[in-house]
């Protein structure tokens, strides 16, 4: 017995995966250019803990792993959560990172479609609080430019990091936390637009450009619609240059924190996570609105350079309220 | 220019028309097979009553059951011939249950019953209705309406649904080619009937042939032919109603509430053969398409098993399936011993895919693209979960009886979840539910009366012995108790005897 439609649509879960992939390679090989193959180890290694935790916890709840494994979703959540940790990581870094992710966060919680949380921003989370100092130690790019492509041994950084003292060798800060400490710093004198060794389109600004390519190739080949994206660029836009209105020599203008840090490839890439995010129209906009008040507020007042990944848990929490009171009119009521 | 002429309805899908391939050839002709099994039961409502019996010999077009209540309509003899028996068998429902059929073997004579034009613009309104009751109008689209309650509501508009959204269906295309006079004709009654001052027909762009011949022959300004695009389903009465006239009303409520009334392709080329010819409703249009050598629309017999059609059609290779309907909201046959029915305007013909592609179907995640097509902007994700977790409470909240069925949720959705299946599913336990509900209430109805009739007879009985008691005299009552003594002490001497 079959039951109508009896026609169906191609599109499958791990086609509109496909996309995804298709709009992050950019940014990665913008990655490797600026910062060698230490991106591309970890993800390697990182991708691959990812799909083994999701075929063990598969075989754990007796479900048949094939069709979970090839659709994707584990190799995206992996992906952004090892892109938003420092490529300078050792191995047991990402190994907590991606077991927070696809054990604690996606699993535990009942799977695929089923977990509250955002797994990336879960495993990145537990990560940042528990090992603050190496989470915000970043490379430094040592503009080798194309000669990065050259370097493989860079592929094996993650097994041969030193040790936390002699890291600030070859790390930073990222530009984010050197504007913060430095507002912190010489909060009354001086032209916060204007920082020392810090320019506009630094290597990261510019990975966060492509973020914004890949995103616009998301919104135009309707993988994703415009309300999340859109909605949290303009919020930061308007509430940064209103607080720099008020004070521009403690807080940053919208360039700098759309260039910095993670809101473009939060409003592209984590935001539009289906699972964790509403699914009206005006849910999405009022969940973007609020994530983008809350990131700015932890990046302008709180402890932490950046605040997308706490903004999006907190917000996860509200999902079912805000869909509850955003829903819109059926036809003809 | 018309206002509402960029008016498109919120969602829907665009899947493969798959339409030229049964419109290549004109409509072939009815042919008599060697048994007609017309089910009884052929519309909503009630089934007619039988008024023949097995043996008759009965003429084309003679009225074989007739209405039993106002929500019925009758039925008629497709051709001549005798009444070989009258007994149970398959009838093309989604149950699969089989229903009383009438087995009529024709004599091949095709004889008709003595036909006669029925000059409505001189009949009461009420005559014309009963005459449509009669003869078996009711909606050919598939929903079998009796097409006498919906022409007693007078109205302004009436809109003829010629959209005809989904894939592979082309019955009412070709009709519209072929039979465009006889169309024009039912419309410009139906107006008549309907009191309408004006007529639109919804008509879908990717149907270029049938409106140029609109187009070429109404001559009448009240008939407006509005083009509409082509996405399914624009065929669904609410949706064409916003279509044409900007106007959304919401599943419970009806057209004709608004002045409007919305009609078939089919159901009027039926009226205008009954008013100008006098035939009752004996044939109609239906698409056999999919996967035969040579797809084409026949004018069927109503009560020719489709087996007739297919082997007509050829049927290629392999296992197949056959639908009812397009492949969107058709349902599939047990076999092709079923018969044509009013409601049947598609026969489907699917090749089973033994090689499934891509098709497990996995958990919900909320990518909400069932959203973004549904035509009756509900929240088909909520839906599903709910209707999964049992809570139809919840899903009553969120609008469940104004999804249509029209699959484009299940049609796009990523997991391959069968979305329609779940709100079917949801809908049946409401139901059966509210009903379980109804019965609860009539029995506990029912039993209050009880202990209220028990309680009284009681009082009643209390108060009739205490009347009677009342009017026996005295003496009399003292006799009665020497009596009843006397007898005690008759009774206690025998025993002391034994």
């Amino acid at each position: 017995m079959i039951s109508s439609p009896i026609i169906k649509e191609s599109d499958s879960v791990s086609f509109v995966m496909s996309h995804v992939f298709f709009a992050l390679i950019p940014s990665l090989l913008i990655y490797i250019y600026f910062f060698g193959y230490g991106i591309l180890g970890n993800l390697i290694f990182g991708v691959t803990l990812g799909v083994l935790f999701e075929y063990l916890c598969l075989k754990l709840r007796n479900i048949s792993a094939k069709p979970f494994l090839l659709d994707g979703s584990t190799i995206v959540t992996c992906w952004l959560l090892i892109i938003s940790i420092p490529s300078g990581s050792p191995w047991w870094i990402i190994l907590i990172g991606v077991f927070s992710a696809i054990v604690i966060a996606k699993h535990i919680y009942g799977g695929l479609g089923s977990n509250i949380f955002n797994p990336a921003m879960i495993g990145y989370a537990i990560l940042l609080i528990s090992f603050p100092a190496m989470m915000t130690n970043w490379e430094v790019s040592n503009s080798l430019g194309l000669n990065n492509f050259l370097n493989l041994k860079n592929l094996f950084n993650l097994f041969h990091v030193q040790l936390i003292s002699n890291i600030d060798a070859v790390s930073s800060a990222t530009p984010l936390d050197n504007i913060k400490t430095y507002l912190f710093l010489n909060a009354d004198n001086l032209n916060p637009n204007n920082f020392p060794n810090y320019e506009i389109f630094n290597p990261r600004s510019i990975i966060n450009i492509s973020y914004f390519a890949g995103g616009l190739y998301l919104l135009h080949k309707k993988i994703i619609s415009w309300h999340l994206p859109i909605t949290l660029i303009i919020t930061v836009i308007l509430f940064s240059s209103f607080m720099s209105l008020i004070d521009a020599n403690k807080f940053m203008g919208p360039i700098h924190h759309l260039l910095n840090g993670a809101v473009i490839l939060g409003a592209f890439f984590i935001l539009t996570d289906p699972v964790t995010s509403p699914t009206t129209k005006r849910g999405k906009i009022i969940f973007a609105i609020l994530i983008g008040i809350i990131t700015l507020t932890i990046r302008n007042f709180g402890g932490y350079p950046d605040g997308i990944a706490f903004a999006v848990i907190f917000m996860n929490i509200w999902v079912p309220l805000i869909e509850k009171f955003t829903q819109p009119k059926v036809f003809g009521y | 220019m018309n206002i509402f002429n960029k008016l498109s309805f919120h969602g829907g899908i665009k899947p493969q028309g798959n339409k030229n391939i049964s419109t290549k050839n004109p409509i072939k002709k009815i042919f008599i097979p060697d048994m007609l099994i017309l089910p009884l039961r052929q519309s909503v409502g009630k089934a007619p009553k039988l008024i023949v019996s097995e043996g008759d010999y009965v003429l084309k077009g003679q009225q074989l059951a007739k209405p039993s209540s106002n929500l019925s309509v009758g039925i008629h003899a497709p051709t001549s011939g005798y009444i070989k028996r009258i007994a149970m068998h398959p009838v093309p429902h989604p149950s699969m249950l089989n229903e009383e059929c009438i087995f009529l073997e024709p004599d091949h004579k095709d004889q008709w019953i003595k036909k006669k034009v029925i000059d409505y613009k001189n009949l009461k309104l009420e005559e014309v209705l009963e005459q449509l009751r009669q003869n078996g109008l009711v909606g050919m689209g598939g929903a079998t309406f009796p097409t006498h309650i919906k022409a007693s509501s007078k109205i302004e508009t009436l809109i003829v649904n010629a959209a005809e959204c989904e894939p592979f269906i082309t019955c009412d295309d070709m009709a519209l080619r072929e039979k465009t006079e006889e169309f024009l004709t039912g419309v410009d009654i139906a107006m008549h009937i309907l009191g309408a001052k004006k007529a639109i027909i919804g008509i879908e762009d990717n149907k270029q042939e049938a409106i140029t011949e609109l187009q070429k022959k109404n001559q009448n300004s009240k008939i407006e032919i509005k083009i509409i695009p082509t996405v399914y389903p624009s065929g669904d009465e609410k949706r064409l109603l916003f279509l044409v006239s900007g106007l959304k009303i919401k599943k419970m409520d009806r057209p004709s509430n608004h002045g409007f009334q919305i009609f078939n392709v089919g159901t009027l080329i039926s009226i205008a053969r009954l008013f100008i010819h006098g035939e009752p409703v004996i044939s109609r249009v239906v698409t056999f398409t999919g996967n035969l050598k040579q797809p084409n629309n026949f004018e069927a017999l109503i009560g020719t098993p489709i087996k007739y059609f297919l082997n007509d059609c050829g049927i290629k290779e392999g296992d197949h399936q056959i639908i009812m309907g397009g492949p969107m909201m058709g349902f599939e046959l047990q076999n092709s011993e079923i018969t044509v029915t009013k409601s049947m305007n598609c026969v489907l013909i699917k090749r089973n895919e033994t090689q499934s592609k891509d098709t497990s179907i996995m958990p919900c995640i909320r990518c909400s693209r069932c959203v973004e097509v549904c035509p009756a902007e509900l929240q088909p994700q909520e839906l599903y979960w709910f209707s999964k977790s049992k809570q139809f409470e919840k899903t009553l909240d969120y609008k469940l009886f104004d999804c249509i069925e029209c699959g484009c949720c299940s049609y796009v959705c990523p997991s391959n979840i069968p979305l329609v299946s779940y709100y079917r599913y949801a809908k049946s336990e409401i139901r059966s539910e509210e009903i379980s509900g109804e019965r609860a209430d009539i029995a506990r109805d029912r039993n209050e009366f009880r202990l209220f009739r028990l309680d009284r007879e009681k009082t009643e009985r209390a108060e009739r012995n205490a009347q009677r008691r009342a009017q026996i005299p005295d003496a009399e009552k003292k006799k009665l108790i020497e009596e009843k003594k006397a007898a005690i002490d008759m009774a206690l001497k025998d025993k002391e005897e034994i």
